[in-house]
């Protein structure tokens, strides 16, 4: 697969594999980090700092002081023909409960209308999609996950919001996500989620990873409230949302 | 079937030994957090490293008071930040532009900053204002704080660092040993501000502005909007219009990007900001540039210049042999402030005169008991 170098200031720079969101990039963009790992870990490439892989780049972060761009592109272009075909897992797969009522779906109606579907229709796709975590970034924990059913495939708000409270569950450019924290944000809000998707006291703070795949489970209010309050007093830990069939797939 | 383990993975190694002694922000000012070099290698999960945005200024501000470098500050904007000793001595010192009083029973006395002090049980350090840059950095003589993700850094979003997650609020108290009898300590000659132009490397985004949107980043001065934090500066000027899409497939953005949205007036990101975006980004800001962008003043005017990689590089390199300069120019600040190297210095004179009085005032305190 084809790759451009596009520069990223004095101390990192991005490989891009393309513009769009697509599987095989995806393959391409992991096989990459997986390979720079390696050759870390192996003691070869001081200076670098961390990776920061997206659904079609990665980008390299490295300390100028002690390496140069010159010398890493030197000893990453070839792992760049490494072999792309890292077999990709069928991940884990997350069950996540989700409130598409009142005040928890502040955008239900306006975001049915846009799609010229029902609200009852935009319910029943969004948690009858089974999408995957494309990647994490924005906030901590935050998913990008996708891809979404034809008509639930929106631009983002015209007016983002100033205040968007954690736990929302949102749409946006053929996406969805779920917001970890209270945040600005321009993406539609058409449910909220009570599990909490990062915790840095955990042994991997964030609850999902790439790769992994994700169903919501309608709830009632009634039923949000009462989980969001069971897993705040560790009643409910976040694992008992994983489908454990699942688990040894990966 | 594996079993997730959950544990805690960064304990509070070096959590201080139980001190009766602590350090109350009385006042936080304007906006003060805890800070170190903030958190590496959680990129990839949406953590930004966050960080002291000078970290010059920090290492200066620890070296002062004897700490190791990236030991944790106080990183406060503009001015208004008070400290108070409680339970007995504590020693510090302020690296940056900043006016300095210290009360001590009703007594009110200028101090210089960029020299290490001593606070007294009850004693309250004041900075009054900054006269250059919007940032100082308060060093704290043995201040060590619990680390998450590897760091003390404050990311108040995701309730990270610092004390409890938070940014500093009044009545916060940092636990530190007490003042050591080291020797004071002083920088006799602070870095002032340049007015270069801050160098920028094109990309990743270039290619989706027009040439003339190229040149008028590098031609025309922008202004620091009031939105300015550590999450970004928000900058006003010629409205710099996109090719085709206003928005991209979110890729990582990196400190500095310079991010456009559909106004077409630029975002340069700092250490809190988040780690992707759909924005396209027309350039980078040098990681040396980028503190003296951080400390620019909410309606100052700043010239861009387009430079390459490495060039950006050699910058880095620059302004390291710069700040190791710095940190070798440290010289002890005698008994009483009586300091040939500091009285040589013009622009500290007043200060150490200041300092002084300050400190023969103490010494005829302790003698009248």
């Amino acid at each position: 697969m084809s790759a451009r170098l596009l520069d990223a200031g004095d101390a990192a720079f991005t490989i891009e594999f393309g513009t769009r969101i697509a599987p095989e990039m995806l393959a391409a963009v992991n096989a990459l980090d997986m390979a720079i790992a390696q050759a870390q870990a192996a003691g070869q490439l001081p200076g670098l700092i961390e990776t920061m892989p997206t659904f079609r780049s990665l980008t390299v972060f490295f300390d100028p002081l002690v390496t140069g761009r010159a010398a890493l592109i030197d000893t990453l272009l070839p792992m760049l023909e490494a072999d792309a075909g890292v077999a990709t897992t069928a991940g884990r797969l997350w069950r996540l409960p989700a409130c598409y009522e009142g005040e928890a779906a502040p955008d239900r109606a306006a975001t049915a209308k846009a799609a010229g579907i029902s609200e009852d229709e935009l319910v029943a796709l969004h948690s009858g999609a089974e999408v995957r975590v494309y990647m994490l970034g924005f906030l901590p924990g935050f998913p990008f996950m996708g891809d979404l059913p034809a008509p639930l495939r929106l631009p983002r708000r015209s007016q983002p919001r100033v205040r968007v409270p954690a736990g929302s569950v949102a749409i946006a450019d053929g996406l969805t996500a779920i917001y970890p924290w209270e945040s600005p944000g321009g993406w539609h809000l058409i449910a909220r989620c009570p599990v909490p998707l990062f915790d840095a006291q955990r042994a991997t703070p964030s609850l999902l990873a790439a790769g992994d795949r994700v169903q919501f489970q309608t709830v009632s209010w009634a039923d949000y409230q009462r989980l969001e309050n069971a897993m705040r007093a560790g009643e409910i830990d976040a694992m008992h949302w994983l489908d454990q069939t699942s688990e040894s797939a990966t | 079937m594996s079993k997730p383990v959950s544990k805690p993975v960064h304990k509070p190694v070096n959590e201080p030994e139980s001190s009766p002694v602590q350090l109350e922000v009385v006042s936080p000012g304007a906006y003060a957090s805890l800070q170190d070099m903030g958190r590496r290698g959680f990129r990839r999960i949406g953590v930004p490293w966050a960080g002291v945005l000078d970290p010059r200024l920090m290492r200066i501000a620890n070296a002062l008071v004897g700490n190791t470098g990236d030991a944790p500050v106080v990183e406060c904007f503009d001015g208004g930040l008070q400290l108070t000793a409680r339970g007995g001595s504590v020693r510090l010192a302020v690296a940056g532009h900043a006016v300095l009083e210290v009360d001590r029973a009703g007594v009110h006395k200028k101090m210089p900053a960029w020299c290490s002090l001593t606070l007294h049980d009850g004693d309250s350090l004041r900075l009054r204002s900054l006269s250059q840059g919007r940032l100082a950095m308060v060093a704290v003589e043995g201040l060590a704080l619990p680390q998450v993700l590897g760091s003390a850094s404050t990311y108040a979003r995701a309730g990270l660092g610092g004390l409890d997650g938070r940014n500093l609020v009044p009545g916060a108290r940092l636990p530190v040993p007490a003042a050591s009898a080291r020797q004071d300590k002083t920088l006799p000659q602070p870095p002032s501000t340049s007015a270069d132009p801050f160098h920028v490397v094109a990309g990743p985004q270039a290619d989706h502005f027009s040439a003339d949107s190229l040149a008028a980043l590098a031609s025309t001065d922008y202004r620091v909007s009031t939105e300015a934090d550590r999450m970004g500066v928000r900058l006003e000027g010629p409205s710099l219009a996109h090719l085709a899409a206003k928005e991209i497939v979110s890729d990582a953005t990196v400190p500095g990007s310079i991010q456009v949205p559909g106004n077409g007036q630029p975002i340069v990101l700092l250490a809190d900001a988040q780690t992707a975006g759909g924005y396209p980004k027309i350039g980078t800001v040098v990681s040396a540039d980028l503190p003296r962008l951080a400390n620019s003043r909410p309606g100052e005017l700043l010239r861009f210049v387009w430079v390459s990689a490495e060039e950006g590089e050699q910058l880095a390199r620059a302004a390291e042999t710069q700040t190791l300069a710095l940190l070798a120019a440290l010289r002890p600040w005698l008994d009483g402030g009586i300091d040939e190297a500091a009285l040589y210095a013009g622009n500290l004179v007043s200060g150490v005169v200041d300092a002084m009085s300050f400190e023969y005032r103490l010494i005829d305190a302790i003698q009248g008991r």
